[in-house]
């Protein structure tokens, strides 16, 4: 296995305000690995920084082996590196494929076409002609997993993916997520759902207070230290 | 029968106007940027292509070949090097900064080219007129340039709602920093709108210098005339833009034949009975 994604001594910055300490987190190609932590804990920051969203000194975050900190998003999702926000912000003025479509933007070739989309998200293809306010919030999250997908990325990295939506709709996006992974792409989820985030994942990264807290893989994990880790305790 | 014709003339005029707000309606529907130089910027066009008139003896719409990929490349230029800076502090960085290059360029063009005033000259199709049935004369000038504004926003509205790049305005329009996440080079799209806008702004400022002397100093009233158009229109909406402009073109026809003081200030008086009785103009697309 190669190593896809690597942080070294990652600090983020708000301002004056630092939300990252010295994180180093290493992620192999096809893994999925989710980041955990509470509220404020910096696992949103730690996506964006990687999705080139904050700024970050270029030798802090390595992409198949090359420095990439510096990047700006665009760039990024032209080496393979693809989101799907926290709370999905869809382009609210386009209908759903148009949605799908400014995915592709970049024009990254690979194995995601807009039949694809709609075969791993059969509701998505009936919708497509609706402007995406008109979703549900369940359809919205497959629309913005279906939109980060179109970029054929390499890495995906998912915020959030279950804010706000119902125990059943989770469950549908977690089965789609596995098929993502099974095609050999490499995914980070970030979830306050610990049990979600979990059984999706192989390893984790527990973030407390914008420091690494604890990784580890899932398997027989010690539910005493996550806890601990989580909360500080 | 003369009252009819006052209004034709009123509407074909709004053609003209319509192509002054396009440019303005561009940038500030996609990157929120106030371009407070759009009407100096028309005035510009319309130096460059007295420059190429004068050096090449071609007639004015000929050089808009030169003039038109000239304003492009300023457009693209003046987003990519300066304004594209501006855009994170808010409305007001882009506020003063187009403040200051209409300033320059007033200042620019009196230096090269005095204070006095120019024309450009296309010859008879100037005065020539369909003659309809009933003493209805239609300017054949006006009718051609109201045409011509059609076709630029028909032509705008398919490059919005039918390409892929249209399709990244939109996006970045509704959401700039997720767009970016999405692989959209904001910088270079901005760019890219503004040398499009700059395509209608060439246009407009060639077009209307064919019927209208013009000066170093009256950018100012073209700016005017083109935000009172898209803000009677809406913003966000092309086909409202035109609208914008007849409406305000119809005003200072009546207001001419009232009596000709009152033509300016008649489509002030109209601007700002519409924007009492509807604040956010008559077909408001923009959501914030």
């Amino acid at each position: 296995m190669t190593t896809l994604l690597r942080t070294k001594k990652l600090s983020a910055f708000y301002g004056d305000f630092q939300a990252l300490f010295d994180v180093d987190i290493t992620v192999e190609e096809g893994e999925t690995v989710a980041i955990i932590g509470a509220n404020g804990a910096g696992k949103t920051t730690l996506l964006r920084a990687v999705a080139g969203a904050l700024e970050s000194a270029p030798e802090m975050i390595e992409f198949a082996g090359e420095a990439i900190g510096h990047h700006t998003p665009h760039t990024l999702v032209r080496l393979g590196i693809a989101m799907v926000p926290e709370g999905r912000k869809l382009f609210s003025s386009l209908s759903v494929e148009e949605n799908l479509m400014v995915g592709s933007h970049c024009g990254r070739p690979g194995p995601w076409s807009l039949s694809r989309i709609y075969e791993l998200f059969p509701p998505l293809s009936t919708l497509r002609h609706l402007p995406a306010h008109a979703l549900s919030g369940g359809q919205q999250q497959m629309a913005a997993v279906g939109r980060a997908l179109m970029s054929n990325p390499r890495l995906l990295l998912c915020d959030e993916l279950s804010l706000g939506l119902a125990p059943s709709v989770i469950k549908d996006i977690y089965v789609c997520l596995g098929q993502i992974t099974a095609q050999g792409t490499t995914v980070i989820i970030v979830e306050q759902d610990i049990d979600r985030a979990l059984s999706a994942s192989r390893r984790f990264y527990c973030l407390q207070e914008g420091r690494l807290a604890l990784a580890a893989p899932t398997a027989n994990f010690d539910r005493a230290a996550i806890t601990a880790a989580y909360f500080g305790l | 029968m003369e009252w009819i014709n006052i209004l034709i003339q009123g509407a074909l005029l709004g053609g003209i106007y319509a192509l002054f707000a396009i440019g303005l309606s561009l940038s500030f529907g996609i990157m929120r940027l106030v371009n407070i130089a759009h009407g100096d910027l028309i005035v510009l066009s319309a130096y460059a292509s007295l420059v190429v008139v004068d050096g090449t003896g071609v007639n004015p719409v000929t050089s808009l070949i030169l003039v038109v990929p000239l304003m492009f490349a300023v457009g693209y230029a003046l987003q990519r090097g300066l304004l594209n800076l501006t855009l994170s502090g808010g409305l007001l960085p882009p506020l003063l900064v187009t403040f200051g290059i209409s300033i320059i360029i007033q200042n620019t063009l009196l230096q090269f080219f005095g204070a006095h005033t120019h024309r450009l000259q296309l010859g008879v199709i100037e005065t020539q007129a369909l003659r309809l049935p009933g003493g209805i004369a239609i300017g054949l000038y006006p009718l051609l340039v109201f045409v011509v504004a059609l076709i630029s926003i028909g032509g705008l509205q398919l490059l919005f709602y039918r390409t892929r790049l249209g399709r990244a305005f939109r996006a970045a329009s509704d959401d700039a920093d997720t767009a970016e996440l999405m692989g959209i080079d904001n910088r270079h799209l901005y760019a890219l709108a503004l040398g499009i806008a700059m395509i209608f702004t060439a246009l407009a400022g060639v077009l209307f210098a064919i019927r209208t002397n013009f000066d170093p100093a009256s950018g100012p009233i073209r700016l005017i005339l083109a935000f009172e158009a898209v803000i009677i229109g809406g913003l966000g909406s092309l086909w409202g833009t035109l609208l914008g402009g007849v409406i305000l073109g119809l005003s200072q026809a009546v207001g001419a034949a009232l009596s000709p003081t009152w033509q300016i200030l008649a489509g002030h008086i109209a601007f700002l009975i519409i924007l009492i009785l509807r604040p956010s103009g008559l077909f408001p697309r923009t959501r914030d």
